[in-house]
């Protein structure tokens, strides 16, 4: 079966700056698949080709069977798009906006009551029907706007940063709402920069300055990071730190709340060489433990082996 | 494929927002009773009531019937009477009279001795057009009383006689010229400034990225915009006629139903240019300014509607020909004081379409839905 979508050498030029460079992945049908990567890191660009709102300098992207770059008429017919910024109209009502979207997909009669009906349903929107959207409180925004790119019932959906600017609370409301559309099959591509939301994707790709760094599911990805974290609590965790970093062997140590977590080379005994290093350092360590790593503590161990930066 | 339903979706979202945004109806229906007010009332080229100061040195039966023939004109008022010559300098100087008349000593008894009898005029030329206008009243009062004296009051027809009859506008009324020309004036401006706002604003609010998602045709956007402020247009013009009818006494001889047709096509072009500078700038207040600049001024002062298209120099008068307004004050001026028909508008009408064509046609083109 063919996948979903796919990507293959995409890559897009703005003049000499290079925003997507040569990104290759792809996504199967019923999916929830994360674009990972600090804001600057090329998610939205790579989205917007794949939605035929930006043309590929190169490479192809096949997206619901379509070539993303031969119809756009079509194949924004078979995808769903919320964009980054909310943007439906603010001095439109609920309902007004709903008729909008509904009008441009050709939804309309029996269908348009059914699928307003759960568009209010989802977004706990019923009895708002003629309130300004301007004045919907944010959460109610997002889904508001989720539902609109529903409505036409797309076989895949792409979210560009819905949760961002939304509160804890609302995000993830929104994360079990597009489990909900998960589980009934639509595949949905969702970038986000907080890290921990990866856990919502079934498989991820991290992005950085444009290029591809890993991709796979969240586990794997935290799994396959081959240098070890400890946590160690100790008295004054920042001396703690600070003192820590110059030792050898030890790539970085940060401070988390209380406690501090060192990454450090790869080695079988690297819990003697960390109990060493406290110890050289004239700390009198309460605890010292490794950790799972994060994926965010995977994302920057993959940067640093490129040598490269974080952007954004 | 473009769908009628889609269009519609977009022009009742537009007329939706359009009823909502204050600005934008302050602009559609403010803007125009304002400036209808006041080009209506202020502008105006009839030289009546001009302020004349008479200097009389003669005081005799025949400088007595000059200053009546002078008054009975209407063209001119005797506002101040002098004693001296060197009355007239300060008195031109600070703007108190228009023209003086000095009549010199001797002019009663020259005429009767048959003798030539020079009266002489001074006129403050610092507005020319005025000065000029008072010059020609002034020349035909003197050229009716000379001859009133030449022939005694014996009944004689002169050789040759000039009847001369003004069509269209009989009593040279400057109104009756204007009112028309500046409904073409007020729309070509109203009409590039509403659309101005409206794509740009997509751009702004973000909106643009949402609707380009979706399978609407950039020519269905279009078209869906132009709807609403085709009906305010027509609201517009209907209620600067009404104006013009009803408030300026102007009057309208030919057919309201052609007028509103040709109103249509012009609207359409016009509407169009300010969605291509729209579409091209992507920034309502950039927007704003440029559909002002490229309206106004070409409006006002290329169109006919101030200055006489023929008289003006060969460059300046090829430019007039892309200015949509040009046409249409022609179709409004046609319609309301000639009553002519499309017999006598079809060239002006079929450069409208051209221009309505060429507007849409590049709204669309520069209308891009993908962010770049």
């Amino acid at each position: 079966m063919e996948p979903a979508v796919a990507a293959r050498d995409l890559t897009r030029r703005f003049g000499d700056f290079t925003a997507v460079d040569r990104v290759d992945f792809s996504v199967a049908t019923g999916e929830v698949f994360g674009f990972l990567g600090p804001n600057g890191a090329g998610k939205t660009t790579t989205i917007r080709m794949l939605t035929g709102l930006l043309r590929p300098t190169s490479g192809t992207a096949r997206v619901a069977g379509l070539d993303v770059a031969a119809d756009p008429g079509l194949l924004r017919r078979r995808i769903g798009y919320m964009s980054q910024r909310f943007s439906l109209y603010g001095d439109l009502t609920v309902r007004e906006n709903i008729e909008l979207f509904a009008g441009l997909f050709g939804v309309r009669g029996d269908r348009l009551a059914a699928r307003t009906a759960w568009l209010l349903d989802m977004a706990e929107l019923a009895g708002g029907e003629s309130r300004l959207t301007a004045e919907l409180p944010l959460g109610f925004k997002q889904r508001l706007a989720l539902g609109c790119a529903m409505l036409h019932e797309p076989p895949i959906l792409f979210l560009d940063e819905p949760t961002s600017g939304v509160d804890p609370i609302a995000r993830r409301r929104f994360w079990d709402l597009i489990h909900e559309l998960a589980a009934g099959g639509t595949t949905v591509l969702v970038s986000t920069h907080y890290m921990e939301e990866a856990e919502h994707c079934r498989r991820v790709i991290l992005m950085n300055r444009g290029r591809l760094i890993a991709q796979g599911a969240p586990a794997d990805l935290r799994a396959g990071m081959a240098e070890p974290i400890y946590e160690i609590e100790t008295g004054d965790a920042a001396a703690a730190a600070a003192a820590l970093a110059q030792r050898p062997g030890v790539i970085e140590a940060s401070l988390f709340g209380r406690a501090v977590h060192l990454v450090v080379e790869a080695d079988p005994r690297s819990e003697e060489i960390v109990r060493a290093a406290v110890t050289a350092a004239g700390e009198d360590a309460t605890r010292v433990r490794r950790i799972a790593p994060s994926l965010e503590d995977v994302f920057v161990a993959l940067v640093r082996r490129e040598g490269g930066a974080v952007a954004g | 494929m473009l769908s009628a339903r889609r269009v519609r979706a977009i022009a009742r979202k537009e007329w939706i927002q359009l009823r909502r945004d204050r600005r934008s109806m302050l602009l559609a229906f403010g803007l125009p009773v304002l400036m209808l007010l006041f080009f209506g009332y202020a502008i105006s080229w009839d030289v009546r009531d001009l302020r004349l100061a008479l200097l009389d040195e003669d005081g005799g039966r025949r400088s007595r019937e000059l200053v009546e023939a002078f008054e009975a004109s209407g063209y001119f008022r005797v506002t101040e009477q002098l004693t001296a010559p060197s009355d007239v300098d300060p008195l031109l100087d600070h703007g108190r009279i228009n023209a003086a008349l000095l009549i010199p000593p001797g002019f009663t008894r020259d005429l009767a001795a048959g003798r030539p009898a020079p009266v002489q005029l001074l006129l403050d030329g610092a507005d020319a057009n005025t000065a000029t206008i008072a010059l020609n009243y002034a020349e035909a009062i003197v050229a009716g009383y000379s001859r009133r004296v030449l022939l005694r009051g014996a009944i004689m027809e002169p050789p040759v006689a000039l009847d001369a009859r003004v069509w269209y506008n009989p009593t040279l009324e400057s109104r009756n010229m204007i009112v028309p020309g500046l409904i073409a004036v007020i729309m070509s401006i109203i009409a590039a400034m509403l659309t101005a706002l409206t794509i740009a604003r997509e751009w702004e609010r973000g909106t643009m990225e949402q609707l380009a998602s979706t399978p609407v045709h950039r020519l269905e956007v279009v078209f869906g915009k132009l709807i609403p402020y085709i009906l305010i247009g027509i609201a517009d013009v209907t209620m600067a006629v009404a104006a013009g009818i009803l408030v300026f006494d102007v009057p309208l001889r030919g057919n309201l139903l052609l007028l509103a047709a040709l109103t249509v096509l012009f609207l359409i072009g016009a509407l169009g240019l300010g969605m291509f500078i729209s579409a091209a700038l992507r920034s309502q207040v950039l927007a704003t300014q440029v559909a002002m600049v490229v309206t106004y001024l070409p409006a006002l002062l290329l169109s006919g509607f101030l200055f006489d298209i023929d008289s003006m120099p060969a460059a300046l008068r090829a430019v007039t020909y892309v200015i949509p307004a040009r046409y249409y004050i022609d179709v409004t001026r046609g319609v309301f004081l000639k009553g002519v028909g499309l017999e006598a508008l079809w060239v002006q009408a079929l450069s409208m379409l051209l221009f309505a064509v060429g507007g849409l046609g590049l709204a669309a083109a520069n209308f891009r839905k993908r962010i770049a």
